[in-house]
């Protein structure tokens, strides 16, 4: 019988191993997660001492996320954090876009030479240029304001936006852009229809954007620690003595929800075949 | 409704002229083919036509407008093209519509005109599809669908059949043809298939290595070719080219070599280069079998012969020199069957060897 049901499920030897190597994988990848979620609704000794179990009648509490509530400051950092994530995204996504569709679309000289210098930003970390930055910051009247920060993750995320949009822009086949354009669309309609077509580009753009702005601690600390994200604000609950590690982990599971609707949203752009029946 | 003219006009890319010199005037109403092969520039003119290259040299007037600088839009121009390029996020009625709905059209009249073309290509019921729920043939008639509702002054058609198969391209063939009857609006039309040249066109336009060869109808292409180029594309199978020499003067000069000797035909007579060589060209269906060795024949053994019912097409090793002769297949025609083929002198061209230029007095006079 159960030689008829491996056969029935066409489990082969080669798929075993994927998918035990999957398995593995989404074990390692979820597990921290998971037990982020599990102690936050724990009280703080079974915390430590079974930091595997399931949270029971006894050891269940919402202190973590009442603390949260207490502390005013929470709504704050989390506005703070939607702001600056949002808004690095838009811009990002905006004027990458832009970029890429002169990039991929338009012939002009020294248009290879300028994506390259574009796509140099993807290897060279921003945090190198902290110091200068900061003198910019400073210089602009943006230090402690979310708008310094947005500017900063915008600048830091266009890179690699420009690159990836401009290669899908490539692929848009040409003439599409010329019937289009004989059927009377301007550059804006041109831009419109091709940024419409390269969606699931987008959508991974912006998750891949979105996620190191969210979770990002450096440039909020050195940049805007007036206005504590929730990355940042967290760090609160962590002393040097004492940490708070029941409002820690509830703030962290908080921290994941706009994330997680974020990505739900986006992935779902990921639709297959989405140039179907544009050719042939 | 407009007249299309080049005037003069060339396109280069970079060191490659891939346009040369082309002066063609479209009349209004036209149906005029450009034919050639790959990389001829026929294309490139078309997309001239549309805006979407750029002119270097020379003028382009739609009716009495230069539209070397006006861009694609406002020129009153509708494309269909190879890939169809449909929108691929649309549906049928707002692939239809895009271009109405950019002109701002007012609504009540983009849904009449949306309702006529897809009555005229049967695709009412398409309507809310998307191309990818589309067959091939179904595509192309939406990419048709979206010119004619533009009601444009000019057609450019860029072989818009090439990508379907058989029997759906001789049905939309005869669509095409119909429309235009109906619809009465100059379509300039590019393909590679000088079948559907001679079948759709009202005129023809052989492009060849950037250069225009030959304007004019099927007819006068078919029977007065202009060169040797547009001899052997027009016609299937292709015309037979013989290298011959000439011996005698006066009345009976003859034209020979190994496996022909046929008097030179009247309207040649003075208009041999003076070395005595040409070129012999006669076209597959003109030769005939002949039951003896005659003068005015043609002798050689059959190779091959393809049988295509009521017809064959005979393969035939003249002296050397391979040429195809299509014969009733009643004669029952064997491979190594020795043949002597009637070469009808009204029926020969001649070329000059060098520039393969028609020696014939009426060689392109019908061009226009």
């Amino acid at each position: 019988m159960a030689g008829t049901r491996q056969d029935r499920l066409g489990i082969s030897p080669t798929a075993a191993g994927k998918h035990a190597i999957l398995i593995g994988y989404s074990f390692i990848a979820i597990a921290p997660v998971a037990l982020i979620i599990i102690n936050s609704f724990k009280e703080r000794m079974p915390i430590f001492k079974q930091p595997l179990d399931l949270p029971t009648a006894e050891t269940f509490t919402l202190a973590g996320y009442e603390t949260l509530g207490k502390r005013g400051d929470f709504g704050a950092w989390l506005g703070n954090s939607v702001l600056v994530t949002g808004g690095s995204l838009l811009l990002v996504l905006l004027l990458g876009a832009m970029a890429a569709f002169a990039l991929a679309r338009y012939r002009f000289m020294g248009s290879r030479v300028l994506g390259l210098y574009l796509a140099i930003g993807i290897m060279i970390p921003i945090r190198l240029g902290t110091v200068s930055l900061l003198g910019i910051l400073q210089g602009l009247g943006l230090t402690n304001q979310l708008a310094g920060l947005v500017l900063v993750y915008t600048a830091a995320g266009l890179p690699l936006a420009v690159f990836v949009l401009s290669a899908f822009f490539r692929e848009v086949p040409r003439d599409l852009e010329d019937a289009a354009r004989v059927d009377g669309a301007n550059d804006w309609h041109v831009f419109a229809m091709i940024v419409r077509l390269a969606r699931p580009a987008l959508a991974a753009v912006a998750i891949l954007t979105m996620i190191p702005v969210w979770n990002d601690l450096w440039w909020p600390l050195v940049a805007a620690p007036g206005v504590p994200t929730l990355t940042l604000g967290s760090q609160q609950f962590l002393g040097q003595f004492v940490s708070d590690w029941n409002a820690v982990l509830a703030a962290l599971t908080v921290a994941m929800i706009p994330m997680l609707v974020l990505y739900v949203v986006f992935n779902r752009q990921f639709v297959r075949g989405l140039m179907g029946g544009a050719l042939k | 409704m407009a007249t299309v003219t080049f005037d003069h006009v060339w396109k280069k890319f970079g060191d490659v002229v891939a346009v040369n010199d082309l002066n063609l005037e479209i009349q209004d109403g036209e149906f005029m083919v450009l034919v050639g092969p790959s990389g001829c520039g026929k294309t490139t003119s078309l997309r001239m036509i549309a805006g979407l290259e750029e002119i270097s040299d020379g003028s382009l007037r739609i009716g009495d407008r230069v539209v070397n600088n006006v861009p694609p839009k406002d020129r009153d121009i509708a494309m269909v093209f190879q890939s169809y390029a449909l929108y691929p996020h649309m549906t049928v009625r707002d692939n239809l519509a895009f271009g109405l709905k950019l002109r701002k059209t007012p609504k009540a009249d983009i849904d009449k005109r949306v309702q006529e073309a897809a009555a005229m290509l049967s695709l009412e019921n398409l309507l809310n599809r998307k191309p990818r729920e589309l067959s091939g043939g179904q595509r192309q008639r939406v990419a048709l669908g979206r010119a004619i509702v533009r009601e444009p002054a000019v057609f450019l058609m860029d072989e818009p059949l090439s990508n379907l198969d058989a029997k759906l391209r001789v049905q939309t063939r005869a669509e095409i043809a119909r429309l235009h009857q109906r619809l009465k609006v100059t379509t300039v039309y590019v393909t590679h298939d000088q079948v559907e040249a001679m079948t759709m066109g009202q005129r023809i336009a052989v492009m060849s290595e950037a250069r225009l060869q030959q304007v004019g109808t099927p007819q006068s292409l078919y029977d007065h070719p202009a060169n040797r180029f547009v001899a052997g594309f027009i016609g299937s199978p292709s015309m037979n080219f013989m290298n011959v020499t000439a011996s005698g003067t006066g009345d009976s000069v003859v034209l020979r070599n190994d496996a022909i000797e046929v008097t030179l035909p009247e309207p040649f007579r003075g208009r041999l280069p003076a070395s005595g060589n040409v070129v012999l060209g006669i076209r597959p269906e003109h030769l005939a079998m002949s039951g003896a060795s005659a003068a005015g024949t043609l002798k050689g053994g059959a190779d091959v012969v393809e049988y295509l019912g009521n017809e064959e097409l005979i393969h035939v090793n003249a002296a050397g020199q391979d040429i195809v002769a299509v014969i009733g297949s009643e004669h029952r025609i064997r491979p190594g069957d020795q043949l002597n083929l009637q070469v009808p002198l009204e029926k020969v061209h001649l070329f000059d060897p060098e520039s393969g230029v028609s020696l014939s007095p009426m060689a392109g006079q019908a061009a226009g």
